[in-house]
């Protein structure tokens, strides 16, 4: 299984995310959002910041996860490695109670590649598949505005 | 496959996609259209299924692959029954360029250009995650949200001919502040007054030809002249506004029973509650940008006064290339309004147009075209041909053909920066990275791409300019 793998797109990124769990599909979208921006071998996991969101629909889900980290890296100017989620179905939806790990930006130590604007809803999907032992593979597509 | 209709229009046929309403058509030379890909026509083909679209879904000779809209989009849709789409407009609202002319010759400048481009790369902040020199408050917020450039004018950032020289005055109308989330205020609030990254630059430029000398005295441009073109948008604010009503708008899309190809065309029909709250929202993100272009003119006329103490720096015009706006159109020989969205196009109304600011308004509207870095950039006058042809809309710059990645493979960033020193051009970034992914060659020849235009009569030509320095995120 290739957790992450980046598509070839004109003008923005596009990615495939994979985990055998829902949520490990979650993190590894995460992961694969801030590796088009930033090496993540190079931020330290210093500091956590919590994300706690509910939507209607599992791709609404994934969509606030993706913006919400996107949102905090803007704000609290600070680059993510590690990140955490917990999924589970509720009345009208899904909730995620999870938690980004990271460090301020360092201009000396973190070099910026590009910058994502925007997770898009093009070609966005979230689906499950059966891998080769019969077990379960999440799959999250997602392209970025960049 | 697409159906030529005319040299440099292409139709895609109705049977393109299902649930076409009408054809596409791409304004495109048979050229350049071997390098657009097959998803940029299914692109246009999707925009074609929404719902009270008007005479056909169009694509500018820059198209390229875009998310909803391709690059290059336009599409004009009816008042009644039609739809608005964030899909039509970008992340980055207004994201839009600006031409400031000096009284200065090039022979001046160039000894100075390694420093006019150094200060200008410390005074302006640039780069991703860049904070502003500036410290609003949230009323100072509001302000920039409600009345764009107009404010940041009283505030100190420019002159009222400013204003006067800028599409919709650089305030559009119709903002609704409280349609701005807080997080897209968080955002937005410490990047006022910065360049962004990716694409967006500072440039300083020489005009080295001069096509129509007419057209070109009006618009205050001669032959040698350095002239100075900022490109840049809405930031975080914009991208946050887009996020946050691309969600609900989706919502909205279940709601009114709209089948969608692409799920980042959700739409709201025209008229509902969702539609006027996006428009509003949209609205304020584009006077945001207006601003921010506006202060960042600013600083710049300040770098070049320490330099050249007796030098003006005019604005010849400021267009947006990402926005959707009510407009009227000719529609079957009357008069109509329709929402116009423009996502990575110029407005290029010809002449006569009351939305022209006067100094213009007998000619029709400067279209500036950006060239990418280190490619000429270009300067027409709408005509006639974009009022008949594609609701008063141009190309918006040269169109992107090598991903990001592919050219990070192809380019090292500080071989495109000798590349570019050896022809004479000053570059400076944050990162050499980020230049790569910016070379000259991952770009259409802009020269092209204007070329369809002027001879559809679309935009006419009135000058080109080159490089001379450049800062970039």
């Amino acid at each position: 299984m290739e957790t992450i793998e980046y598509l070839e797109h004109t003008a923005d990124v596009k990615f495939r995310a994979r985990g055998r769990s829902l949520e490990e599909a979650f993190e590894n979208a995460g992961l694969a959002m801030i590796g088009a921006m930033i090496d993540p071998a190079t931020v330290r996991v210093e500091e956590t910041w919590p994300v706690d969101i509910e939507a209607e629909s599992l791709e609404g889900l994934l969509y606030d996860w993706l913006s919400e980290i996107l949102y905090l890296f803007e704000v609290e100017l600070a680059a993510f490695s590690k990140f955490q989620a917990e999924i589970e179905e509720v009345e009208g939806g899904w909730r995620l109670s999870g938690r980004v790990g990271g460090e301020r930006v360092d201009a000396g130590r973190h070099l910026f590649e590009t910058e994502v604007k925007a997770v898009t809803l093009h070609q966005f999907e979230i689906k499950k598949e059966a891998g080769e032992g019969g077990d379960e593979i999440w799959t999250a597509q997602v392209v970025l505005d960049v | 496959m697409l159906k030529k209709v005319d040299d440099y229009i292409f139709e895609v046929p109705m049977g393109h996609q299902k649930g076409m309403r009408v054809p596409g058509r791409i304004f495109i030379s048979e050229k350049l259209l071997e390098q657009v890909e097959p998803g940029t026509i299914d692109q246009v083909a999707n925009v074609a299924t929404l719902p009270g679209i008007v005479r056909c879904s169009m694509a500018m000779p820059d198209a390229h692959l875009g998310y909803g809209f391709p690059i290059g989009g336009v599409a004009a849709f009816r008042e009644d029954g039609g739809v608005i789409s964030p899909g039509g407009v970008g992340f980055d609202i207004n994201c839009g360029v600006r031409m400031l002319r000096t009284d200065l010759f090039a022979k001046d400048v160039v000894p100075m250009i390694s420093n006019l481009v150094e200060d200008l790369f410390h005074d302006v902040p640039s780069g991703v995650g860049a904070k502003g020199r500036l410290r609003v408050s949230e009323h100072e917020l509001d302000e920039a949200f409600t009345r764009g450039a107009a404010w940041a004018v009283e505030a100190g950032y420019g002159v009222p001919a400013d204003l006067e020289h800028c599409e919709e005055d650089g305030r559009m109308e119709g903002a609704m502040p409280e349609q701005v989330s807080l997080k897209a205020r968080k955002r937005g609030r410490p990047q006022l007054g910065t360049l962004g990254s990716g694409n967006h630059f500072l440039e300083i430029q020489r005009v080295d030809e001069i096509f129509d000398f007419g057209l070109a005295k009006r618009f205050g441009l001669f032959e040698g002249q350095i002239t100075v073109m900022i490109h840049c948008g809405s930031r975080g604010a914009g991208h946050q506004i887009c996020t946050d009503h691309l969600q609900v708008l989706s919502r909205a899309v279940r709601k009114y029973g709209i089948d969608l190809p692409d799920k980042q065309l959700a739409c709201a029909p025209l008229g509902t509650p969702e539609a006027d709250n996006y428009f509003g929202a949209m609205a304020a993100a584009a006077n945001y940008a207006w601003a921010n272009r506006q202060i960042i003119s600013a600083w710049t006329r300040e770098v070049f006064e320490r330099f050249f103490p007796e030098a003006r720096l005019d604005l010849v015009y400021d267009v947006a290339h990402n926005v959707a706006k009510v407009e009227e159109h000719s529609v079957d020989g009357a008069m109509e309004r329709l929402v116009v969205h423009r996502k990575g196009a110029t407005r290029a109304f010809g002449p006569g147009r009351r939305e022209i600011p006067d100094a213009y308004r007998d000619l029709g509207q400067p279209v500036i075209i950006p060239g990418s870095m280190g490619t000429p950039s270009y300067v027409l006058c709408g005509g006639e041909g974009a009022m008949k042809l594609t609701f008063g809309s141009a190309c918006h710059g040269a169109g992107r053909i090598m991903s990001r990645t592919q050219a990070k493979k192809t380019y090292g960033g500080t071989e495109v920066k000798d590349a570019l020193s050896r022809r004479g051009i000053k570059v400076m970034a944050t990162h050499p990275k980020m230049l790569a992914e910016e070379a000259p060659e991952v770009y259409k020849p802009s020269d092209e791409v204007v070329d369809v235009v002027h001879r559809l009569d679309i935009a006419r030509k009135v000058a080109r300019v080159v490089p001379l320095g450049v800062s970039k995120g």
